[in-house]
Order: structure tokens, then sequence, then C-alpha cells
């Protein structure tokens, strides 16, 4: 089994549902509706819930606890892509976003429930009903105000141009693509990227928004590497505030 | 007292769900496995509704204690994916009592769950199917929000997942 190479799966996935979940909280209070605000707070449970199991498996591959990998480490070791970091926005960028990114991560979690690596299927086939869910949510909003108002098509527009970079980034290749590709571990950033673009243009197609040319798109690389903007780390330093105060603290 | 399987699945029928105190973990479909081995250890298999449900460790220790309670010293409650829950999992009696909650219990599905379906619901007070989705979030992790356009009642759906 390619230890190494499943633990640099595991915690791209894990640090990108931590961070997009810490993100969702944020509209906890702030949503632009009641059931805005709800859906936006019950996706991060969901997703900070998913990244704690992500990480138990890591812990069973002998790396710390949940706790300590999610609190304790600096911006540069985290392997989260880009696009889940930037700060909310408006509402337009956190829904283009959430589309961009729970589009794939359904995909990813579809695909890895045939893993060969029996933990993460089975976590996997767990997880990909749940974020079906958020999947459908932001399909549904994209499509609503995507053909509503010339204001809401333009926002999402712009929002969608500005993301895109970002959302390609999600589909960073590593080093380990091709061990885990061979041993039937993962099919691959690269067949992700491309189901989901298959998705997203079919949703797109449903609206009045249109896709820029995937290929004259340079993809924001570097997340997965420990290159993160300057959003990330004082996301990190609020995040384990209280962890900080009092490893020991329970709620 | 020869303990068995069964005296033991028994005894989980006392312990309910924190969230939705009318239902049990029997009944909710989250025991996943029972056994007894040689020396006579009880291992009790459990998995979660939902990956991020903060209700597992209490409903974990809850487990612990009633298995305590019956004097039980040598046992271990383990929480796994290994079999994944989903909402076809939870017995008659468990929709029974859900609907009787004023939770309406989630529809049979072959796993693949739409929009369709979530939105297809009989309200659990006055069984019009003339009902509307509000949102697939409610105030738990499981629950959807609805309306009856019948009975102009608001109520909760035990989503299908």
């Amino acid at each position: 089994m390619n230890t190494e190479g499943i633990k640099d799966l595991l915690y791209k996935m894990a640090d990108d549902q931590l961070i997009i979940g810490h993100r969702n909280s944020e509209w906890t209070g702030f949503g632009p509706l009641l059931e805005e605000d709800i859906a936006f707070s019950s996706m991060a449970q969901d997703k900070v819930g998913q990244s704690y199991q992500l990480y138990n498996i890591l812990n069973e591959l002998g790396e710390a606890d949940p706790d300590t990998i999610a609190f304790m480490r600096n911006a540069d070791q985290f392997h989260n892509c880009q696009l889940v970091e930037l700060p909310n926005g408006e509402y337009d960028f956190s829904l283009v976003r959430h589309f961009l990114f729970d589009t794939a991560e359904l995909l990813r979690f579809q695909m890895l429930s045939n893993s060969s690596f029996e933990p993460l299927a089975n976590l996997s086939r767990k997880i990909k009903g749940e974020t079906k869910y958020h999947s459908m949510h932001a399909n549904i909003w994209i499509k609503q105000l995507g053909s509503a108002t010339e204001e809401s098509i333009s926002r999402l527009q712009s929002a969608l141009e500005y993301a895109l970079p970002f959302a390609l980034g999600i589909f960073e290749p590593s080093s380990h693509e091709q061990d885990l590709i061979n041993e039937g571990i993962f099919e691959g950033e690269d067949a992700l990227k491309n189901k989901w673009i298959e998705v997203i243009t079919a949703v797109i197609n449903e609206t009045r928004l249109s896709l820029p040319d995937f290929k004259s798109i340079t993809p924001v690389y570097g997340g997965r590497m420990g290159k993160h903007t300057e959003h990330l780390q004082p996301l990190l330093e609020e995040m384990s505030e209280v962890f900080k105060v009092d490893p020991t603290s329970d709620w | 007292m020869i303990i068995t399987q069964e005296i033991i699945k028994e005894w989980l029928d006392e312990v309910k769900d924190p969230e939705i105190p009318v239902l049990s973990l029997n009944d909710l479909g989250v025991i996943t496995g029972i056994e007894i081995d040689s020396s006579d250890k009880v291992v009790v298999n459990m998995t979660p509704t939902f990956t991020g449900c903060p209700a597992m460790d209490a409903m974990q220790q809850d487990v612990k204690d009633v298995l305590e309670k019956r004097g039980v010293t040598d046992y271990e409650v383990i929480v796994s994916f290994e079999t994944q829950w989903n909402s076809n999992m939870i017995s008659e009696k468990g929709r029974k009592a859900l609907k009787e909650f004023g939770l309406a219990p989630p529809p049979q599905h072959n796993m693949i769950v739409d929009i369709d379906i979530i939105e297809r619901v009989s309200c659990p007070y006055c069984e019009s199917d003339n009902t509307e989705m509000k949102t697939p979030f409610g105030p738990t992790l499981c629950r959807s929000i609805h309306y009856c356009n019948n009975c102009f009642q608001a109520f909760e759906q035990f989503k299908p997942i």
C-alpha cells in the first residue's frame, strides 16, 4: 500500500473540508435569508465533521490526533486548495465557490467509493450521500439566480470569472498521482477535472451565465504544496484561538 | 444469566437518540452488530447517521452506560463506517415513532436521492400530500423543513439519505 500517496490525498481532502467548513460557518447569523443562514451553517457542520473523520484515518496511518493536526499547523503546512481559503466576500462569490467546490467534492467522494483503500472507500460511501444535499443546494441557487435579474446574472458572472482559476487549482497534480491510479486508490485529479467540467457546463448551460474556454484559464496552483494566500493564516489563528488558550477545554 | 445478542439488543432498546427521544438506537438502525466472544467480551458496533453528527459521542456513551448498568464489565463500543448508515435502515416501528413525534419519516429510496424524493413528503399531522419543501437543511443535520398547504403547519422531515 502506498501510504505516502494516501496521506497526501487525505491531507488535501481533509484540509479542504476543514477550511471550507470554517468559511461556511462565517455565514451563521449573516445569511441573506434565514434559510441560507441555516443551509451554510448546516453544511459547515457536515464539512467539519467530515474533515474530522478524514483526519482520523490519517491518525490511524500514524499522523497526530485530529485536534493537533487541525489546530497546531501553520498555513504553509496546509494542503487545501486556495479556492476554499478566500474570504466569503458577498453572497455571489460564496455561492459560486460553493457550486464549483462542492461539485468537485461530490464527484471525488463518488469516485473514492470504489477506492482499493478500504477505510477511505467506506467513509466516502457515507459522505457522498451528505454532499449530494450540498451540491443540490448549490445547483438550485445557481440555476435560479443565474437566470433571474440583470444584477444577479452579472454578479454571478463576475464571481464565476474570478473564481474559476482558483477552482482549477482544486485539481493541482501531485507527484503521487500515477501511483494512486495504478493501485486503484484514486482515479486521479485529471479524471476528476474532466468529470467536473462536464457537470459544471451542464448546470451553467441551464442559466444565462457563460463559461470561458477552460483552456484559456491559468489555474492557480500552490495550495496543495503549502503555498497560500494571505487569507489563510488569519483564518487559522481565529479557528485555533480557544485550543491555543486551553488545549484541554471541552464544550 | 447467559448473555446473548438478543438480550443485549433488548437492553439497547432503552437507549434513545438524544435529539429524537422517541426513537431507540435499534429502530434508528445505527447498531450494526453485537458480538460476544468466547471469553464473554461484548462488542457493540455502531455507525453514525451523519458523519458530523454531534450526538454520536453521547449515543456511544449511553450504550456503554447501559452495558455497565446491566453488570457487563468487559465490553467495547466501536463506532466505524464499515457499514454505512442510510435512512432505509430506520425500522417500521421507528418510522411510526417519528411520525407520532411530528417528524415526517424519510421515504424509502433506491439509494438515489434527488430533489423529487426530498420534496414528495406527506404532512405528519394531516397526511396531506399538498406540501412544499422550504429548505433541505434544518435545525439538525438530519432534518429538512417543509410546509403543509392543507393544514397550514410547518413541519420537519427526517431527511432521506
